[in-house]
């Protein structure tokens, strides 16, 4: 017997994840997804951001990992709340793991709820979490050649930050190059180079936050 | 291995399908997007370790994979997007608007009652 079904595998994590879309923009939070190799500098990146903006905007981060809480207490130590997700080895965040950390969190006024996905450029790009804005950050010291060789998470990305810019001198990393082959891929995506150590071009991107937070939703008119 | 939760959701979403469980399930047809970074081998692979202790257990697995539809900006020409070549195959431009990745869809199971 043969049984047609044309159903979604991941049906499940799909209604989560608008479950939480829906949360996030009925509260006016920008909720951002952001997704990249290990060591691309997306806590550091965060942590830089906390500092900058902790007094502009309410800023929470949702921290995935396969194990530890060390990437949610270095964001605590600037004083933002950080829930820790520690997947136990799998490789990316699913939609419900995002329902269940923002209960525990305080949403009330809160501006911008960054998700640290897992580092890895393949699997989490496949899982809708509910989030606004997709991020996708790639460091000078991974090579210029991942959005070609990774092109998922590209695809789907709204902004692409280039990390560690102060390093690309001293390797074989074509940020043209890396521009170039993200934008074949997505033209619309939004690309500011950056170096979350020496601070260089952090602003813009402080700025394209600030941009799309909820603070503006919420300005009185 | 992302494919290890898309395998669960299979075996999940089947179990949930099947009318009674007197029988078993010998072949599943999937379908997945480009994008969705599926790879064929850690697909079948994870599969039969989700099978395992279920109806499915020894269950094909077809994968059929759809390709990414684009369209070229500058000359309009509708094709298949290739990940490798991102250019337009008529005027080589890369003015392109891609199009909706197919998702991960279970399309079809072959069920033998006892």
């Amino acid at each position: 017997m043969k049984i047609k079904l044309a159903q979604k595998i991941l049906a499940k994590n799909d209604d989560y994840a608008s479950a939480n879309r829906k949360f996030f923009k009925r509260n006016n939070i920008l909720c951002i997804n952001m997704i990249s190799s290990p060591g691309s500098g997306k806590t550091t990146i965060l942590e830089q951001t906390a500092k900058a903006l902790k007094k502009k905007i309410k800023i929470a981060v949702i921290e995935g990992d396969l194990y530890t809480e060390r990437d949610a207490e270095r964001i605590r130590k600037t004083g933002l709340q950080a829930i820790q997700i520690e997947t136990k080895g799998a490789c990316h965040l699913n939609a419900d793991q995002i329902t269940k950390a923002v209960h525990k969190l305080d949403t009330e006024n809160l501006d911008v709820l960054v998700i640290e996905n897992v580092g890895n450029l393949v699997c989490p790009s496949d899982f809708d979490l509910g989030e606004i804005a997709r991020v996708v950050v790639l460091s000078t010291t991974e090579g210029d050649d991942k959005c070609v060789k990774y092109p998922g998470s590209f695809a789907k990305a709204d902004v692409l930050l280039i990390n560690k810019i102060d390093l690309a001198k001293h390797l074989d990393f074509s940020i043209a190059k890396a521009k170039r082959d993200a934008r074949k891929l997505n033209k619309h995506l939004k690309i500011f180079e950056i170096s979350a150590k020496t601070l260089a071009g952090l602003d813009k991107w402080f700025n394209w936050l600030i941009m799309f937070s909820g603070r503006r939703a919420r300005r009185p008119k | 291995m992302h494919e290890a939760m898309v395998a669960e959701s299979i075996i999940d979403s089947i179990l949930s399908q099947v009318p009674n469980k007197h029988g078993r399930v010998i072949r599943v047809v999937i379908s997945c997007g480009q994008i969705n970074a599926i790879n064929d081998e850690a697909m079948k692979f994870a599969f039969d370790i989700a099978a395992e202790e279920t109806i499915c257990k020894d269950a094909k697995l077809k994968i059929k994979h759809i390709p990414l539809k684009a369209t070229c900006e500058n000359c309009s020409k509708k094709f298949n997007y290739d990940l490798y070549d991102p250019c337009c195959p008529k005027c080589s431009k890369n003015d392109i608007k891609i199009g909706e990745d197919a998702p991960l869809l279970l399309e079809e199971i072959e069920f033998e009652e006892n």
